[in-house]
């Protein structure tokens, strides 16, 4: 009740004092991407891909299963950027519906984590104690499980398909985000305010999602953003081994594998689907890295 | 002498990893309640009659509450009974010792691989850092982070194997059977699965030293006129065998991981080719069993690098 009372006043008063000391937050966010070209770079970088891929229906030359049978496994040329497979099929046109595929799949991958593991994280450093205990040893289990391993045997049991090896991967992720929560957790439930919050009557559900949540995210945000590398390279590897995205869908990863096939007739088809994901999973990193030494002030002027 | 603080410390360690190691079984098992409908239908394969379902039910006790089926599992488990194949009804156990030791060579190789490459380019970047050279090794780990390994496999396979013929392309030879060829045809499986380790490898010592090169004693070492390789050789890369130990450790269950994928590259009859194809064929107990025996490799490896770290570590008698 009286938490209630209280939270108009503060709510009105913390962000003028916040645009007193520094510039709001497109304009922070502008100057450090001046700041930081790394940062910039891979930002540009992931636009390009991540908008090239959303918008293959429109820009792409061709449609991603549209069969020349005269054209089979032809060489790159004015028509066929990256040549043609083995049905005949743009490689380039593919490779941008394959993006879009793979850059869902890696992002439906992180938010499961986030979801399963944010929860269970906050849990385990606000309760403490023997709920604290089961839950961290639940989650140090699942990170000595090998990542792939966990996930290949998960998308057997579930069925075969992107959406249920995503799922998969991000189950596998969640105890990373837990763990990191909890740690965050621990930290920001001894501080002033929130003893504060809590001597003004504040519930423990309140004190999660307005004091603790808000302060335990910057190490997520980095975490997520290096692990949709690592869900990249994870969808390439699943839909490699066939337990992800199915034909006539395509993804990266498959892509790849039906390179493979054809590798000693047209051994340049196997290179762009490689290249784009080492290229996107470097700007994931990139990205991580850069936001990771903008949030951390410990980290400052370390980048 | 392993003093009495660091005896406590194994003993603790060791009960640590006994919960872990139950709670893993019980992980591997539940796998199995992922499966959507009915178990014993999915068990028993397309068309199966009712009386093969009935004797699958009968035969993995699934007519049993899941915890008297977990706890009869792990009996089995703990006595080398791990189930039979649902396609070649061959032992899961057979099949696990047949497969894992290529595995583990290709994995053990590619570690090997792994610390002879990333430790020298780790040192360099350290001893140069800022220069041209850094920065280009450090580029490089990126890359290696960033490649997906069974790619970069193929494009060995390409290049190495099939274009310039210095290794076989593909195939697999037992080491127990002609260890020489073993190693030459595991080259290239081990040069894939090597760059997430060179990259990891390499970036860990060159902080690591960096930050004991700007340490008090290392300056107070330089000032007596200690020549710098030789404060390299005694103080740094002393005080770093720690922290690449632990990298090491979790390399191995990295690359152990993605033995999956590159094993299917080289066709490499290994265990993780073993769960794929399980895994495509719904041949549930020989995953379990696989899985269960990676996972068990994983912890044990854990807990050693754990122990010899507590072990060799010469700050811990300090506490």
């Amino acid at each position: 009740m009286s938490s209630e009372t209280l939270s108009p006043s503060r709510a009105s008063g913390t962000p003028d004092a916040d645009q007193w000391h520094e510039p709001a937050l497109p304009m922070r966010f502008l100057l450090w991407l001046k700041r930081d070209p790394r940062a910039s770079i891979s930002l540009l970088v992931l636009v390009l891909i991540l908008g090239a891929a959303l918008l293959s229906p429109w820009l792409a030359p061709h449609s991603p299963s549209e069969q020349n049978l005269d054209l089979i496994l032809a060489p790159p040329d004015a028509a066929h950027l990256l040549g043609t497979d083995d049905l005949g099929r743009d490689v380039f046109s593919r490779l941008m519906y394959g993006g879009a595929n793979s850059l869902y799949a890696a992002l439906l991958a992180v938010i499961v984590a986030l979801v399963i593991g944010m929860p269970l994280g906050l849990i385990a450093g606000f309760a403490g104690g023997w709920v604290d205990q089961v839950i961290s040893r639940v989650i140090d289990t699942f990170l000595s499980f090998p990542a792939i391993i966990l996930a290949v045997a998960v998308t057997g049991a579930m069925g075969i398909g992107l959406t249920n090896a995503m799922f998969s991967v991000g189950l596998v992720f969640a105890p990373q985000i837990a763990r990191l929560i909890r740690a965050r957790t621990l930290v920001v439930r001894q501080e002033l305010y929130v003893d504060a919050a809590r001597c003004f009557g504040a519930s423990k559900a309140r004190l999660l999602i307005r004091h603790v949540l808000p302060n335990a995210i910057q190490p997520v945000i980095v975490q997520s953003t290096l692990l949709l590398a690592v869900a990249l390279l994870a969808e390439a590897s699943l839909s490699f081994l066939g337990l992800g995205v199915q034909p006539p869908d395509v993804s990266w990863g498959s892509m790849i594998a039906r390179g493979y096939l054809y590798m000693s007739i047209v051994p340049e088809q196997m290179y762009a689907p490689g290249l784009i994901i080492m290229v996107t999973a470097v700007a994931f990193n990139a990205l991580g890295e850069s936001l990771r030494s903008a949030l951390d002030p410990t980290m400052k002027g370390h980048g | 002498m392993v003093t009495r603080v660091k005896q406590r410390m194994v003993a603790t360690r060791l009960l640590q990893a006994l919960p872990i190691l139950v709670l893993a079984t019980f992980i591997v098992f539940s796998l199995m309640q992922l499966i959507p409908g009915d178990v014993a239908v999915t068990l028993a394969g397309e068309n199966a009659s009712v009386e093969r379902i009935a004797q699958i039910r009968e035969a993995y006790g699934l007519n049993q509450p899941f915890l008297a089926q977990y706890g009869q599992w792990l009996w089995n488990a703990a006595h080398g009974d791990l189930g039979v194949s649902l396609l070649s009804g061959e032992p899961v156990g057979d099949t696990i010792a047949r497969t894992f030791p290529n595995t583990l060579m290709v994995a053990l190789y590619a570690v090997i691989l792994s610390v002879l490459i990333g430790v020298p380019l780790g040192i360099i970047s350290a001893t140069r850092s800022g220069s041209p050279l850094d920065s280009g090794i450090m580029g490089a780990a990126s890359l290696g982070v960033a490649v997906p390994n069974f790619w970069f496999g193929m494009i060995l396979v390409l290049y190495l194997g099939l274009t310039l013929k210095w290794f076989p392309a593909t195939g697999f030879v037992s080491p127990f059977e002609d260890f020489s060829q073993a190693i030459w045809f595991a080259t290239l499986p081990a040069l894939a699965l090597c760059t997430n380790g060179i990259a990891e490898v390499a970036r860990q010592l060159r902080s690591s030293l960096v930050e004991i090169q700007s340490s008090q004693h290392v300056r107070t070492l330089h000032a007596k006129g200690l020549s710098p390789a030789r404060i390299l050789w005694l103080h740094g890369l002393k005080n770093v065998s720690v922290n690449l130990l632990t990298v090491v450790g979790l390399l191995f269950s990295k690359i152990l991981a993605a033995t999956v994928v590159v094993e299917a590259v080289f066709a490499i009859p290994g265990i993780g080719s073993s769960i794929v194809n399980a895994v495509l064929q719904g041949d549930f107990p020989v995953v379990q069993g696989a899985v269960l025996a990676m996972v068990i490799t994983v912890i044990v490896v854990n807990l050693a690098t754990d122990l010899l770290c507590t072990v060799l570590d010469p700050r811990i008698n300090e506490l």
